[in-house]
């Protein structure tokens, strides 16, 4: 078992400007091939990462305009886990009261926008996410 | 740093097959769209969306795909995927739109089945 070790980390800080989450995406990238993560593994992590960089830089009306994000190796010895977390200094939300996009409703509803969660979710094996006034951290990590 | 997708399309008898490359964003999806919907307006019933050369989409992108599903149901139409990454796959089942789409392994099973 990982006793949560920090292996090795990078962090980036990221200007909400457009496609700016695709650095965090090949950050990413760089650091799971690092633990020889299988690739379909690494997509997903890819992924789940565009997700919580778009998220904080549409609602998290930060006003530095800024997301940090950590991407730290997990492991004992040997690397286990891949720990990203994304982190804004904005409004905050209550995570509890956010509804769970069903895409029958969607399909229907004006706004056809709202997956992020659900994403990220469905593509890491742990999520947690802290949120106040003071700002919002999302920390996902997938196991190698 | 902007990545643009670019779409091409090739007409099939009795449908279409609209190509991405690159990341499907935003403005990604909006392009898509245009070109579905000039199909649309044209009377094209079978849209395919082949998206071998997309490796990435994220949600806003995908929530502009979903219009064009509901635009092609509204009509009696289908909207199918081919060619998707595992993980792209993967995100569409999350959220549920094979439900409304089918999803084909490469573009020669899509074409067999619709034209059928």
């Amino acid at each position: 078992m990982a006793n949560d070790a920090v292996l090795r980390e990078v962090s980036l800080t990221l200007p909400m400007l457009p496609d700016m989450e695709i650095a965090a995406s090949k950050t990413a990238t760089a650091m799971a091939e690092l633990m020889e993560m299988g690739s379909d593994r690494i997509d997903e992590v890819r992924m789940a990462i565009v997700e919580a960089c778009v998220n904080a830089f549409e609602h998290s009306q930060a006003s530095d305009r800024k997301v940090y994000v950590t991407f730290a190796v997990i492991g004992d010895t040997a690397p286990e886990k891949l720990q990203i977390t994304i982190r804004d200094s904005g409004v905050g939300f209550k995570p509890e009261a956010v509804e769970e996009p069903r895409i029958e409703e969607k399909l229907r509803a004006k706004s056809k926008r709202g997956w992020g969660l659900k994403i990220i979710k469905g593509l890491m094996d742990e999520v947690a996410i802290e949120s106040s006034s003071t700002g919002t951290s999302i920390v996902m990590s997938k196991y190698r | 740093m902007t990545e643009t997708l670019k779409v091409t399309l090739e007409k099939r008898a009795g449908l279409a097959v609209i190509y991405t490359e690159g990341y499907i964003n935003n403005q990604g999806g909006e392009e898509i769209a245009r070109v579905a919907y000039e199909q649309i307006d044209a009377g094209e019933k079978a849209l395919v969306l082949n998206l071998q050369g997309t490796k990435i989409v994220n949600s806003i992108g995908i929530s502009i795909l979903i219009e064009i599903i509901e635009k092609m149901l509204e009509i009696d139409g289908t909207l199918s995927f081919c060619c998707l990454t595992p993980t792209i796959e993967k995100t569409f089942h999350i959220m549920g739109l094979s439900q409304y789409a089918k999803i084909f392994p490469d573009e020669a099973s899509a074409i067999t089945e619709l034209t059928a």
